[in-house]
């Protein structure tokens, strides 16, 4: 931001020293002028980061130990995911929020085909992968092939279900509840949820 | 809240246009046909969004399509499905 000392700019952080691209100087300006012309202020800019960076996959976690521990919980979560998630205390963005549940038939794998929507506010960051156009494009046309090289081998008597967030949506797997799990605590449930397995990329969540 | 169109289970053609303008529906979905699966909620139209607020909002919907009929040799289960979120002047009742 040479030269350029508005407030504004001592709040911004970049990744490069340099705008690298094309695209990255147009996001620069972009983002110059709609601080400018009021849309928002550096702060809300910082906050919107930061509560992005305090999300993380624990949350998702502790949500579906809770859904394995209290069964009406459960029905909450899979009727209504936003209110059932807010209910938790968490403060997620005003998404509908749609919550899949694996049982022993069905897997569920979530993709967005047209960009790379992820439920951040709950989840954190997505992963590179999920941006990637590979996974984008593949999922949706051999999710078994995909399934298989993140380890996940079904057989025909389970079905694929591929949800493709293009909207205005937001998905969360609710994974099985491992076995010989009968009588833990939601916290220690909680610790045994992955990132991947709240995605769809993961089924089995190991338990040692 | 103005009335839904369609009702969990009925079967909805996806049109196959490609309008000037943003729109959330990949190529792969144009023209199938599925079964709406969820009646969800009204949102801005992403169509209006370029010149104007969204407005007036759609509804979405969540439309399930077998894969075997999304793709041709498809590999996998007859079971296996995809489920879109469709806006709903995107779609009509199929036969």
């Amino acid at each position: 931001m040479t030269g350029h000392d508005h407030d504004h700019s001592r709040t911004f952080q970049p990744d490069h020293a340099e705008p690298h691209s094309d695209g990255a100087r147009v996001g620069l300006a972009l983002r110059e002028l709609l601080i400018e012309a009021g849309h928002y202020t550096p702060e809300e800019e910082q906050a919107v980061i930061a509560a992005m960076q305090h999300a993380s996959p624990q949350d998702g976690g502790r949500i579906a130990a809770r859904a394995w521990s209290d069964p009406d919980y459960k029905a909450r979560l899979l009727a209504n995911g936003a209110a059932a998630i807010r209910e938790l205390g968490y403060e997620i963005e005003p998404y509908e929020f749609t919550v899949m549940e694996n049982d022993a038939s069905t897997h569920n794998v979530i993709v967005c085909t047209l960009c790379s929507c992820y439920p951040r506010s709950l989840l954190g960051m997505s992963p590179a992968w999920y941006k990637s156009a590979s996974y984008r494009a593949r999922v949706v046309r051999e999710p078994r092939a995909v399934l298989a090289e993140f380890g996940v081998e079904l057989g025909d008597d389970v079905n694929v279900r591929v949800h493709d967030s293009t909207a205005e949506l937001r998905y969360m797997v609710l994974p099985q509840r491992p076995d010989n799990t009968e009588g833990w605590s939601e916290e220690k449930l909680a610790d045994l949820v992955t990132r991947d397995a709240l995605i769809g990329t993961q089924r089995i969540l190991p338990t040692d | 809240m103005t009335t839904a169109l369609f009702e969990v289970g009925q079967r909805v053609r996806i049109a196959d246009r490609t309008p000037p303008a943003h729109h959330r529906v990949p190529g792969y979905a144009k023209g199938q046909v599925g079964f709406i699966e969820r009646v969800c909620g009204l949102h801005g139209d992403p169509e209006k969004f370029i010149r104007g607020d969204g407005k007036p909002p759609r509804r979405i919907y969540r439309v399930r399509i077998p894969q075997a009929e999304l793709w041709q040799a498809y590999s996998g289960a007859t079971g296996d499905q995809l489920e879109i979120e469709i806006f709903e002047h995107w779609l009509e009742l199929a036969e």
